[in-house]
């Protein structure tokens, strides 16, 4: 058993405030991911919950035990760096077994430890090598090999991936996936790539300047976000925002709106166009700006009459030039409504 | 060879010399003869006898005159090319061996016929016959003639052990100053920096005081410790050691590292360049001290080499034949070390400055 509780964690630096008073629940064997724009404290939430970094106020418990004073060694973590942060002048092998040596186990118990993690990431040819002389996703195994066989309570991953390119990127995804299938233990995982976030995650952690947003599963967050920030974050291409008056156009959808909303979103798969201007559908006029081809689907980008951008994901075989005026429809059952201070309006 | 030889001849365009290259060449030989020639002159008279090096005028190439056993003398007799008038007024050159002299006259005999009858010359008729011939016994005899052994033994001994000390201790000191926060951090390092400021010669006294205070004078520790904490070195390393990325410490500490292992495991081995300098420096500053050594040794059996070179030239005679030779071979260590581990002067020092 493995669980995290943050009660009401706060950092400061000087006047700074990073961490703003966060309160956080991982049950065992979750795979939760921290997600957020740059600068909004979620490696150093992680560092917190690491031990590298100590908190200004509130409690960090570990198996219900409070590790506020307990070294980064001694917490039962294991951490995975952006830089890999791998000892380049020892050998995979050595890098693999310095923990367990530093921690005085057996050296027998070692070399059976460590082969058996070289053979899960598939580097039993790679332990004589050094580090540089590895390509990425390789020494990106052994940074995960490194974690493993310490045998961790918490593995946790600070944007691990985001030094690879797209490709190798996407394996790894797979293969971290497999890994928490059959390890089964609690990681914590800090990117900024919603795309990460979405395939990873049971729970994924939404932060915006030092405070949870929102927390739930993909599927909660993408259908049911609870305010601009979360909607806007999650999904790509990112979601459109219309303000109430631009739709005063379509009377049949704006009749259905909350008298408190001032503001609609709607995802760019959830909406439709009609290029016959003046049927009898009612919609909004969209101007074209770019239209990009992408096999599968087409992306659309064009301007209401009053000027608000909107995106369209489109899986509709037409083909548009700039300047195109088309009638876009808008779905009110895929439609979320903000208040005036952008929170989810619950119907 | 090609290579060398391209080298060597290049200009400054393509055939035709620029007067930048008779420039530059006057320079490099200017250079090159200022700094290289007292080496080379040291080394020729190393290999001379003690009467070569006194000879006036002074020959480049090690000469001695030749000698030649003759019958009926105990000792091997210098060998003159004389010039002899007989009788009837012809004047002759031949190598007549000397026998004695005694004022202007020299008494020679002919080692083909030593019984002949000897001859009387003025001594401006005769040349010394001169041979090319290395005085190795210079070189041979130093080390019986001398307690050169125990010299030998003793720098190697304050070298070896003071630059070990100092890479530790520095490397320590930079590794604070490098890789922790704490406050007074800045001060402490422009303490340290500042102590460079400090020409040695002025705390010469206090830290002869000291040294003797302690009761270490007349003891190789004397001259160890006082100058194992350099702030050259800490500079040196703490610049290195800033390129370090701190999420190796990190990764270390997660690993159970405790900080004295993060020291020796990590820091250490990643330092290697900016040590190898350290190392070099320090060996070649311990190896030529000599004002340390000279206030705190003056028992001879403590006495480094460069000591031992300073009490060869005594206040009436001074053994130069020996003097040289002695000191050729305490360069020798001081110029492997250079030419065997300059380029990592080079990388260390680029290193630590650029990254």
């Amino acid at each position: 058993m493995s669980t995290l509780q943050l009660q009401s964690l706060t950092k400061s630096f000087g006047d700074v405030h990073v961490i703003k008073g966060v309160d956080l629940q991982v049950e065992h064997g979750q795979f939760v991911v921290f997600v957020g724009p740059s600068g909004c404290g979620k490696s150093t939430l992680l560092r917190m919950i690491a031990g590298l970094e100590t908190s200004t106020a509130g409690d960090i418990k570990i198996d219900d035990a409070v590790v506020n004073d307990v070294s980064a060694a001694q917490r039962g973590c294991a951490m995975v760096f952006q830089s890999y942060a791998l000892y380049p002048h020892m050998s995979v092998y050595d890098n693999m077994a310095f923990g367990l040596e530093n921690a005085g186990v057996a050296k027998s118990v070692i070399i059976e430890k460590v082969t058996a993690a070289a053979t899960l990431l598939r580097l039993t040819e790679l332990l004589d090598r050094k580090p540089t002389q590895l390509s990425g996703g390789q020494r990106q195994r052994v940074a995960i090999g490194r974690a493993i066989v310490r045998e961790p309570k918490l593995f946790l991953f600070d944007e691990p991936l985001s030094n690879l390119d797209a490709e190798l990127r996407v394996s790894m995804r797979a293969e971290l996936r497999e890994l928490h299938a059959r390890l089964g233990s609690t990681m914590i995982y800090v990117t900024h790539d919603q795309v990460e976030a979405m395939t990873l995650a049971d729970k994924i952690v939404v932060l915006r300047a030092g405070k949870i947003e929102q927390v739930g599963t993909p599927k909660e967050l993408y259908e049911r976000p609870v305010n601009t920030f979360v909607a806007g974050f999650i999904g790509s291409p990112r979601m459109n925002f219309i303000p109430k008056d631009a739709l005063q156009a379509a009377p049949a959808l704006a009749s259905q709106l909350s008298p408190a909303a001032s503001q609609v979103g709607i995802r760019p798969e959830h909406l439709l166009i009609d290029t016959d201007v003046n049927s009898a559908i009612q919609g909004l006029s969209l101007t074209v700006q770019q239209f990009e081809y992408m096999g599968a689907s087409s992306l659309l980008q064009g301007l209401l009459a009053d000027g608000t951008r909107i995106e369209v994901l489109l899986s509709q075989a037409v083909a548009l030039q700039r300047g195109d005026v088309v009638k876009l429809i808008l779905d009110a059952a895929k439609m979320h409504s903000f208040d005036a201070d952008e929170q989810r309006i619950i119907i | 060879m090609n290579r060398i030889t391209q080298f060597l001849t290049r200009t400054h365009g393509k055939g035709k010399l620029d007067w930048t290259d008779y420039v530059s060449y006057t320079y490099l030989f200017v250079g090159l003869f200022t700094m290289f020639a007292p080496i080379v002159w040291l080394v020729m008279s190393s290999l001379k006898t003690e009467s070569a090096i006194a000879q006036f005028p002074p020959t480049f190439l090690p000469y001695s005159q030749r000698e030649v056993v003759v019958a009926g003398h105990d000792k091997p007799l210098p060998l003159y090319l004389t010039k002899i008038t007989d009788v009837s007024g012809n004047t002759t050159e031949r190598e007549m061996a000397q026998v004695m002299r005694l004022g202007i006259e020299a008494t020679m005999i002919d080692p083909a016929k030593p019984s002949a009858e000897p001859v009387r010359v003025n001594i401006n008729d005769r040349k010394p016959v001169n041979e090319l011939k290395l005085a190795t016994s210079n070189y041979t005899e130093v080390f019986g003639k001398f307690n050169f052994g125990r010299y030998l033994f003793n720098s190697v001994f304050i070298t070896v052990i003071a630059t070990l000390l100092t890479l530790l201790v520095n490397s320590m000191a930079a590794f604070a100053l490098s890789k922790y926060q704490f406050k007074g951090q800045k001060l402490v390092f422009g303490l340290i920096i500042a102590t460079l400021m400090i020409p040695p010669t002025i705390i010469l006294v206090p830290v002869f005081l000291v040294i003797n205070s302690v009761g270490m004078l007349n003891s190789l520790w004397g001259v160890i410790l006082p100058a194992i904490a350099t702030p050259t070195g800490v500079f040196l390393l703490r610049q290195y050691m800033l390129t370090i990325p701190d999420e190796l410490l990190e990764a270390a500490r997660m690993d159970f590292a405790s900080e004295w292992r993060i020291y020796w495991k990590i820091i250490l081995p990643l330092s290697a360049p900016a040590l190898a300098v350290l190392a070099i420096f320090s060996v070649m500053w311990r190896w030529n001290d000599f004002l340390l050594p000279l206030i705190v040794l003056s028992k001879s059996e403590f006495f480094t080499l460069q000591l031992a070179l300073n009490s060869f030239q005594g206040e009436l005679n001074t053994q130069w034949h020996y003097l040289l030779a002695m000191t050729v071979i305490t360069l020798i260590p001081i110029t492997m070390v250079f030419a065997f581990l300059q380029k990592y002067i080079t990388t260390g020092i680029a290193g630590a400055g650029v990254k």
